[in-house]
């Protein structure tokens, strides 16, 4: 992937949006104990792309998506996204473990949904939504609530923004958490198998609202799911992990039709 | 009883008022600044919290008080009202069983909710500000509820030292009247119902907090031990939840009493 050719053609102020590369895995290992998760994983994702990341649980698929959040930290290797490192400064030439203020500024260019949602229940959703754009990104109250109404309206639940997350349904909790994650316009959007928590029937309000955000918006995404027809419908590629390594990868006609390596074959065998 | 006697003693109660509310303001102040110090990340910052907690919660409250009153001003040649040395003592020793109620109801909430804050960039002051503590607040109103009963009860002890609270005009009363059947009994009485009044007062602001966050007042028979935002989480996946996840809850529901 040759950035510096693809910026000078470009159109884009922001050079960090615009390298292809905006997210960087660089040789990164994690371990929990003993357990190697991550090994020595190398991997890139352009800007705009919508990547999904498949494979057996415990591959360590949920895993990057908490790294990139920095919800916890690689024993080796780094990550960069939009060209910063994301837990590392360099200083005297030197890459040092990053502080609080850095990763922060660099954490602000990424989104993350949960599985469980994870509305604030001691906000009522108006809230929920402007908390962060406000005191985070410094927006007036105003351009917040504007921000949010909008947002609201894209995920179908304006009715519903005077309601505390606790009397909405799962799918209208995880279609308020998407709302959130994008009120703080982020250029990465996580999704962290969104509709595992979801009753069947709630999963399809929430796929369409996603489906919607990958082909409207140039929104960068990663994403684990079990919903294979979802990630052929929105992924321009699909990761198979097996053990802490990628061992397949390609685009998701190519990879769900005729994957390439054993593993793939079994593990589609078992989902699809 | 004469209407002198009753005035003195109306005179008493009006003082233990005082000692209890300005006591429980500063055991408040001090609850949250310690018990937000126990989870701060740095060991030694918790470390030093915890010292302050063992030491108070170790002493007794009394001799702590004739300490602030009778060895303080040979050491710094100020002597303190009697009445500020109770609400010195009563607030610091309280404060320091209220900073653990803190502590516990910080940690029993979900940490998915750190890791929200986290995802959108709060600060560690800004998460505990927005999200922790509106919370746990509801969880340590219960506790708090008992820990201010014990407190009122406490400043019982200021008698002792010559201040006219309840307990020092009721023994005031018995050696005026050379009985004590009546004065005690009254006595017994009036705590109670200062101690009720707490009560109330405790449970109405519980059901003002579990509102804020959105969460009706459980009835009884509905509730678990260590429920709280956990189980309505789980009400709400009813399913699925995370193993990773599940051993943290199960551990933070289990810390939560």
């Amino acid at each position: 992937m040759s950035s510096s050719e693809h910026n000078e053609n470009s159109e884009h102020t922001n050079p960090a949006v615009d390298g292809s590369e905006l997210i960087k895995f660089d040789n990164v290992t994690k371990r929990f104990g003993s357990k190697v998760v991550l090994d020595n994983l190398c991997f890139d994702v352009s800007s705009g792309k919508h990547v999904t990341l498949i494979g057996p649980s415990g591959s360590g698929k949920t895993t990057i998506l908490r790294l990139l959040m920095t919800l916890m930290k690689p024993e080796e290797g780094t990550i960069k996204v939009g060209g910063h490192y994301l837990t590392h400064e360099e200083k005297g030439g030197k890459l040092v473990p990053a502080g609080e203020k850095h990763i922060r500024e660099v954490r602000k260019n990424i989104g993350m949904v949960f599985q469980q949602f994870n509305l604030f229940p001691n906000m009522k959703v108006l809230r929920n939504l402007t908390e962060a754009p406000v005191h985070v990104l410094g927006l007036s109250k105003e351009e917040a609530e504007q921000r949010a109404r909008e947002l609201l309206e894209l995920v179908g639940l304006t009715e519903h923004i005077d309601k505390y997350p606790s009397q909405l349904s799962g799918g209208q909790q995880q279609r308020v958490a998407i709302a959130r994650a994008l009120a703080m316009r982020p250029q990465v959007l996580l999704l962290d198998e969104v509709t595992s928590a979801l009753d069947p029937e709630l999963v399809a309000g929430v796929l369409d609202v996603l489906r919607d955000i990958a082909h409207t918006t140039d929104i960068t995404m990663l994403c684990v799911t079990h919903e294979m027809n979802f990630a052929r419908d929105i992924s321009d590629d699909v990761l198979m992990f097996d053990a802490g390594r990628v061992i397949e990868s390609g685009a998701p006609e190519k990879i769900f039709s005729d994957p390439e390596h054993e593993r793939t074959r079994e593990f589609l065998g078992a989902v699809l | 009883m004469t209407s002198g006697l009753w005035e003195l003693v109306l005179k008493g109660i009006w003082i233990t008022v005082q000692l209890t509310v300005f006591s429980s303001a500063l055991a408040l102040a001090v609850a949250f600044a310690f018990g937000i110090l126990r989870t701060h990340r740095l060991w030694i910052v918790r470390f030093l919290a915890g010292c302050y907690i063992e030491v108070f919660r170790g002493t007794s409250a009394l001799v702590f008080m004739f300490w602030i009153f009778f060895v303080l001003p040979l050491m710094f040649s100020y002597q303190l009202v009697p009445m500020w040395a109770a609400v010195l003592a009563l607030g610091l020793t309280y404060g320091a069983y209220g900073a653990e109620v803190v502590r516990g109801a910080l940690q029993a909430v979900a940490p998915a909710q750190r890791e929200a804050g986290v995802a959108l960039s709060f600060t560690r002051g800004q998460q505990l500000r927005k999200i922790l503590i509106p919370q746990a607040w509801p969880e340590m109103i219960p506790p708090f509820n008992n820990l201010s009963i014990e407190l009122l009860k406490g400043t019982a002890l200021v008698s002792i030292m010559g201040v006219g609270d309840t307990a020092f005009a009721a023994n005031l009363v018995r050696l005026a009247l050379q009985e004590s059947a009546e004065i005690y009994t009254y006595t017994l009485l009036i705590y109670f119902v200062l101690a009720f009044v707490i009560s109330r007062g405790m449970r109405a602001l519980e059901r003002k907090a579990k509102a804020g966050i959105g969460r009706p007042m459980e009835k009884p028979a509905a509730r678990k031990p260590g429920a709280g935002v956990l189980q309505m989480l789980k009400k709400v996946d009813g399913k699925a939840v995370d193993p990773q996840h599940a051993g943290t809850r199960a551990r933070s529901a289990g810390g939560d009493a």
